[in-house]
């Protein structure tokens, strides 16, 4: 076989290479990755309603959007509002994810194919849909949550009335909606850990605790790093829950990031200013990503 | 003894699945319920007379049949145009050899951390530009295709044998031609899978049709609901009606595919 005919391939195949991937390129291009980059510019500028009908009203205003986020008070609330529905509600889905999966792993389940399609029904249904419902279910005299603890003689809760329980009432349908997911990944990640360290184990005379201490928990490490990014990242972006149950109430305590960017860029049209905000949830976003991997490295040395 | 732990664990599963249904068949039950009755103390959990009122309100009142088709289209056209890109993109990646391949690719995997909301005031400015606010365009477009599809169909095209490409290409087998013929055939499972996500994804999205769209008549369905929410608070029954109506769609696409969709997840969950 001569080389030559073999380059001309070669060729042939990067410039097929090149019409393949141009539709898909031109679309992530033009409609992500150029908007990304426009979106830390569009942060030190004053774009506003004005500019939205002319664009030679904007200004680059350099770090006053920044300045002035950290000066307002309602910044802050989203901010906590935000870390507090990542820091409770990730971890909460993440253990109902993995008792869900060890339940399911276990070798006395029985109709798994059954419990596995009803845990994760909840993830694939329509956000908006379900908010609506668990607003329903939230009511405080009618909704069943509160009608159930009656019977057990607890009392009423506001759930989305009360500044002091609408963001648990949010984290409880986040926990619903998404466990099923990563429960999935976590079934994967059992699956794959071979039957004969637990036989091992048990030879050796360790409990169920130790096994499940010293070979699944170390073992489903990398899964572990998956699902606690992958849970992280989406909830940082916490908006429709509180968009349809709450308007971010009462009192601003369902306001999240993402809200409070949405009400400043779409509904006031300072898109500057919003930008600001959205630059500040990306940093947050990638730096607690970055941890997690560092914790993850540290726990592994 | 041993027969313990089963019960228990067995239990406890059957618990969950109720805890997990409960919101669902509540949503379908008071659907069905003559206005007011959802709201009632001590609750009724079945509707009595079952009645199709409330669906009969969407229609014909609300004309959400219009958002339906709204919703349909955007789904479905965003589908298409996605299973055609990211399988070319995805391919492309996988098989054809070209200069700089794997530190393009690699750059798409770390904007894949990013979320979409970022891009979202530029994106909105671009979309209106092009005179697409308030069309159903302008929801579709930036959906065509993504980092994500491009990524499951590269990680399922890699298994493709290279053997059996060169053979098409001794044969004289142009490379479009090869790409129809044969890659296309042997993605079918994660071209399945790949419709399914896109499809739900598209369905159930909200924020950026939110944006993008104005007119109640162009609304979808997550949006034209979460608007009825604003509007009709109080009727219940309504409400559940219009939920189940979203739901629903995806539910049965979902249950009757479900293979697929696991195995997806699987895939997107296989570090390189």
């Amino acid at each position: 076989m001569t080389s030559h005919p073999k380059k001309s391939w070669r060729s042939a195949e990067a410039r097929a290479a090149l019409l393949f991937l141009a539709p898909g390129l031109s679309v992530v291009g033009v409609f992500f990755l150029i908007p990304v980059a426009s979106a830390f510019l569009l942060a030190f500028t004053d774009f506003d309603i004005y500019a939205l009908a002319d664009a030679h009203n904007v200004r680059i205003v350099g770090l006053s959007n920044f300045a002035g986020l950290l000066k307002n008070p309602v910044f802050w609330t989203a901010l906590r509002n935000t870390l507090f529905f990542v820091l409770v509600g990730g971890p909460l889905t993440v253990l109902v994810s993995l008792s869900a999966a060890l339940l399911l792993d276990a070798k006395t389940a029985r109709w798994k194919g059954f419990f596995r399609t009803v845990y994760f029904a909840p993830f694939v249904t329509t956000l908006v849909a379900v908010a609506t419902v668990f607003r329903f279910l939230y009511h405080p005299r009618f909704g069943l949550l509160n009608q159930f603890l009656r019977v057990l003689h607890v009392p009423a809760v506001d759930w989305l009335g009360d500044p002091r329980w609408a963001m648990p009432a949010i984290v409880i349908l986040a926990v619903w909606k998404n466990f099923g997911y990563n429960m999935i990944v976590f079934i994967a990640g059992l699956q794959n850990i071979p039957e004969s360290l637990y036989e091992a184990a048990r030879l050796d005379g360790a409990g169920a605790w130790r096994r499940f201490r010293h070979i699944t928990v170390p073992m489903l490490a990398p899964t572990f790093l998956f699902v606690g990014v992958i849970t992280m990242i989406g909830y940082f972006q916490l908006f429709a829950e509180p968009y349809v149950m709450t308007r971010g109430g009462p009192l601003n305590a369902t306001l999240s990031m993402a809200l409070f960017m949405y009400q400043q860029g779409f509904r006031w049209w300072n898109m500057g200013y919003s930008a600001a905000i959205a630059f500040c949830l990306f940093l947050l976003i990638l730096s607690a990503t970055i941890v997690q991997f560092l914790l993850q490295r540290t726990r592994r040395a | 003894m041993r027969r313990r732990p089963g019960i228990f664990v067995n239990l406890v599963l059957v618990a969950g699945a109720a805890v997990t249904l409960v919101p669902l068949v509540w949503m379908i039950s008071a659907s069905f319920m003559p206005s007011g009755q959802a709201n009632s103390e001590p609750p009724v959990l079945l509707p009595s007379p079952p009645t199709l009122a409330n669906y009969v309100t969407l229609f014909t009142r609300m004309n959400v049949a219009r958002n339906f088709g709204n919703s349909l289209v955007l789904a479905l056209t965003v589908t298409a145009g996605s299973l055609l890109f990211n399988s070319m993109a995805g391919y492309a990646f996988a098989k054809l050899r070209f200069a700089g391949r794997d530190r393009l690719f690699g750059v798409l995997i770390a904007a894949l951390a990013i979320p979409v909301q970022i891009a979202m005031l530029p994106l909105f400015l671009i979309v209106k530009s092009l005179g697409l606010v308030n069309s159903l365009w302008g929801v579709i477009v930036p959906g065509l295709s993504g980092i994500f599809g491009i990524f499951l169909i590269r990680q399922y095209a890699r298994s493709i044998p290279d053997e059996m490409l060169e053979a098409a290409r001794l044969d004289g087998a142009g490379e479009f031609r090869i790409y129809r013929k044969i890659v296309l055939p042997l993605l079918r499972p994660i071209l399945v899978t790949l419709a399914l996500f896109t499809f739900l994804g598209s369905w159930n999205d909200f924020l950026w049709p939110l944006v993008v769209l104005t007119d109640d008549s162009r609304y979808t369905l997550p949006v034209a609901l979460a608007n009825l929410v604003g509007e009709h608070v109080q009727d219940t029954e309504l409400m559940m009606a219009g939920s189940v109506l979203t739901v629903l769609p995806v539910l049965i696409l979902f249950l009757v595919l479900q293979r697929y969709y696991v195995q997806g997840i699987m895939m997107g969950s296989v570090k390189e």
